[in-house]
């Protein structure tokens, strides 16, 4: 996975999964018309904003509440390149894994970032640099099932290749 | 070795002698479920993974309960994937309207959710069935289509946070909603995140199943994995003539190492109120101030069980509800719906001036039903009280429990029912 550069936008803490995209539009599970409606109940116009490749980063306990896929998915399909917090929800931290919406829990860089401001993320490393100063904060490493589960492409073809065993010991 | 209530079952599923907390594991499935938000993402997950038959169909639960009755064209469209899904693969286990319930009232009541079992469900709420002496948790739709499609699922073993809560409360309207609230107000909305909450306590143990499901079901308001009971008398009691499948009941061992472990007395609890915008924004209903209500909501899967539908009628017998407030109930079941009619209990409600509707999540998740406007004011019994969560983003949500919110629709404001 390439370096991905993008602009910060950032929330609070607790930023829970009605804020992501509000329970009124999952009606559909079309990404594109979840995009439309990403964060708006935080920001009306974030959708608009937003650009491909630019970074959500918020406080501690990103993605609380339900358990909807079209969280991770709305985000994702709105061009975000990846989410940066102190600390995720459970079922957000899998669900994004296992969509492929990448998400680094880095404290440090929660907090410094600032609205607007230019970062470079090395997806693989888990190295988040400021591009105005050069300084670089470290996230969380994922364990090594996850590291694989990433590698894989997600969720899917992980499973997709488990049955295939199945089919072939069959 | 000893484990809490949470890894022996984590263990047992995963074939091991015994798992720590930390560890990732491969579990086995006892159920899989899904609604009609949640379903569409993980069929098409399934198709996408390259599976044709669930594992069992037995084992896999569809609810269709949140834009249902369809609200709208698109609503009905997915409500279809889940009825042609359920028809494919013939599962014994979908719902149609009419004997649809809210997933997390109906799946316990149908004795498809059983101590000591493992069960995931695209529904965060699903930690619901910890009350049974389950291990239940919410997953997302990707996950679901890999545990309807493996019958296994990869699951971290969670830290177990202990909470004792000891003595009786003096307060009869005291209930499971106020415990639950009083602990998140404590603990706060990550107190637990990725933990298991193990009730334990006197006050626990005398808490009827209706009021152990309202307690499980806010675990993940803590942010917690999942919530659990250790299973006694009025578990067998409640799974008797129910339960779908045999089971073994799992118990704590005695020495089980705890994360943490908290200890409250009820004794003097009160009923608790959770203001906006969050769960843990906890005081009790005496601290409220005057808060004018629009709207009260009675049901969802939190509160939408028989006794929560008579401690409700029991404070709106003989009363009205205020003319400026729109009192909605929404029992839990068809067969809920069926008990409350037989005990005169939907008179009751009907007769003060409340609307009652067949059973849906309606206006819990801003679905339909009972969205409020711009600046409008809801007591709920519902477990979310987010920004926007029942309508306009300047709406605002109380959650309480049945009492405190069929007093609120009698006097306009957020009331106890003492003070009526
Ligand atoms: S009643 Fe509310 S919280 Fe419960 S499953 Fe339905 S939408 Fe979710």
């Amino acid at each position: 996975m390439a370096v991905l550069t993008g602009r910060v936008h950032r929330f609070g803490d607790d930023v829970d999964t009605d804020l992501i995209i509000p329970a009124r539009y999952l009606n559909t599970s079309d990404p594109v018309e979840l995009a439309r409606h990403a964060m708006e109940d935080a920001d009306p116009a974030f959708a608009s904003r937003v650009k491909p490749g630019d970074f959500v980063v918020a406080g501690k306990n990103f993605g609380c509440g339900s358990s909807r896929e079209h969280a991770p998915l709305a985000l994702k399909a709105a061009g975000v390149a990846g989410v940066i917090a102190s600390s995720f929800a459970r079922i957000f931290y899998r669900n994004a894994l296992n969509i492929g919406l990448p998400i680094f829990e880095a404290p440090e860089a929660a907090r410094a970032l600032k609205e607007g401001e230019e970062v470079a993320v090395d997806p693989v490393a888990g190295r988040i640099r400021r591009l105005s100063t050069g300084e670089e904060f470290s996230a969380t490493p994922f364990p090594e099932f996850m590291q694989a589960l990433v590698a894989a492409g997600g969720l899917v073809p992980y499973v997709r290749r488990r049955l295939a065993e199945r089919g072939g010991r069959a | 070795m000893s484990m809490t209530l949470t890894e022996k079952i984590l263990a047992a599923h995963a074939g091991r002698e015994r798992v720590s907390p930390g560890e990732l594991v491969n579990a086995r499935v006892d159920l899989a479920l899904a609604n009609d938000i949640t379903a569409p993402v993980a069929i098409k997950a399934f198709r996408e993974m390259g599976a044709e038959r669930v594992f069992a169909p037995e084992r896999v639960a569809l609810v269709p309960d949140h834009f249902t009755p369809n609200r709208d064209i698109q609503s009905a469209e997915q409500a279809k994937l889940l009825r042609d899904f359920a028809r494919e693969q013939n599962l014994p286990y979908y719902y149609e309207v009419g004997r649809m319930g809210i997933e997390h009232c109906l799946i316990p009541e149908e004795g498809l959710a059983l101590p000591g079992e493992l069960i995931v469900g695209a529904d965060s709420h699903t930690c619901t069935y910890g009350a049974l002496g389950a291990f239940a948790t919410g997953v997302g739709s990707t996950d679901l289509a890999a545990a309807m499609a493996l019958g296994e699922l990869w699951l971290r073993v969670p830290e177990t946070v202990k909470f004792v809560l000891h003595g009786r409360p003096r307060n009869r309207w005291v209930g499971g909603k106020d415990y639950i609230l009083f602990l998140i107000g404590q603990v706060g909305v990550d107190g637990c995140r990725y933990q298991a909450m193990e009730f334990h306590g006197q006050a626990v143990a005398e808490l009827p199943l209706d009021g152990r499901f309202t307690m499980a079901n806010m675990a993940i308001e803590a942010g917690a994995k999942n919530g659990i009971f250790p299973p006694d008398e009025a578990t067998l009691s409640y799974l008797a003539g129910r339960a779908k499948r045999p089971f073994a009941p799992v118990h704590p061992d005695p020495d089980a190492g705890y994360a943490a472990v908290y200890e409250y007395d009820v004794t003097d609890l009160e009923p608790q109120v959770a203001f906006p915008f969050s769960p843990a924004n906890v005081r009790p209903v005496s601290a409220a101030g005057h808060v004018p209500v629009d709207q009260v909501v009675i049901g969802s899967c939190t509160n939408g069980r028989l006794s929560d539908l008579r401690m409700a009628a029991q404070v709106l017998q003989g009363r009205q509800v205020h003319p400026g407030v729109r009192c909605l109930v929404f029992p839990g079941t068809p067969r809920i719906y069926r008990e409350a009619l037989a005990e005169g209990i939907i008179e009751t409600l009907v007769g003060a001036g409340a609307a009652v509707s067949t059973p849906t999540c309606g206006p819990c998740l801003g679905g339909h039903l009972g969205i409020l406007a711009a600046g409008e004011r809801a007591v709920s019994t519902t477990n979310r009280n987010f920004r926007g969560r029942m309508g306009h983003v300047t709406s605002e949500v109380y959650l309480a429990g049945p009492a405190v919110a069929a007093a609120s629709a009698v006097a306009g404001h957020l009331v106890s029912p003492e003070e009526l």
